[in-house]
């Protein structure tokens, strides 16, 4: 079993720090391309969210990424220590009168990538993220 | 180093935005945006985003392609793709922009297409 834990500042530039990470576990564990640019895309959208709607660029906060490799799934796990969300009254970006806006297709991407996608209000606060893709 | 280069070239009325790198948050859609005010600042509203070289886009990078066709309708112009790559044609689908955008695989139809 591999594992792998890090701990990024909330800005922009650790949304790179964890894509190379999670690039170089996923590869250290035998994913092929298409799995390896899931995982990419996955974190990247999951970390750009817990940066700016998370801890919202307070950098007194951190994002604690972790990785575990078990029985052919990696699992990633991201969390931040904001206030909190709930996917629930995240709006439908493909709903036609969404279609425009700006943002708001990330979770989107993550759900779409990758096989399990879940959402923990853990204790001591935050939200975290916990996505699976099998090997 | 910059994760994005954007060269500018013009066909006739049309300008092409040449993207080579990566759109994604941060530096890449930054780029983009700038880009694309630069060229509607300079009275230019019929623009061809190619996208042929980009190997790499997010949803904020989907998130400024979107911003940049808003942009330029509502300078009474008209922004078009060219040259998706399989990533971004699947992206693109997932979100339903497909339906939005005009895209086209060949430089020559789509110039023809602002006429």
């Amino acid at each position: 079993m591999n594992t792998q834990e890090i701990k990024l500042p909330s800005r922009i530039e650790s949304v790179d720090a964890a894509a190379e990470a999670a690039d170089e576990f996923a590869k250290k564990c035998g994913c092929g391309d298409e799995c390896v640019y899931a995982l990419d895309l996955a974190i990247r959208e999951s970390v750009a969210n817990a940066v700016k709607h998370g801890n919202k660029f307070d950098e007194t906060k951190e994002v604690e990424i972790s990785f575990e490799e078990f029985e052919n799934v990696i699992e990633i796990r991201v969390r931040d220590f904001g206030t909190g969300f709930s996917v629930a009254d995240v709006p439908d970006p493909t709903d036609p009168e969404n279609l425009l806006k700006s943002n708001g297709r990330g979770i989107l991407f993550m759900n779409s990538f990758m096989d399990e996608v879940k959402w923990e209000n853990p204790p001591g606060g935050g939200l975290r993220v916990k996505m699976r893709k099998k090997l | 180093m910059s994760d994005i280069t954007i060269t500018e070239r013009q066909a006739g009325d049309v300008t092409i935005l040449d993207l080579d790198g990566k759109v994604t948050i941060g530096e890449g859609s930054v780029a983009l945006r700038t880009a694309i005010r630069r060229v509607l600042g300079e009275g230019k509203n019929k623009i061809l985003l190619n996208l042929g070289a980009v190997g790499y886009i997010d949803s904020s990078g989907i998130g400024e392609l979107v911003s940049s066709f808003t942009a330029v309708n509502k300078e009474g112009g008209t922004l078009k793709l060219l040259n998706l790559t399989q990533k971004i044609q699947d992206l693109l689908a997932i979100t339903k922009l497909l339906t939005v955008f005009d895209v086209y695989e060949d430089e020559a139809a789509a110039l023809a297409s602002y006429n």
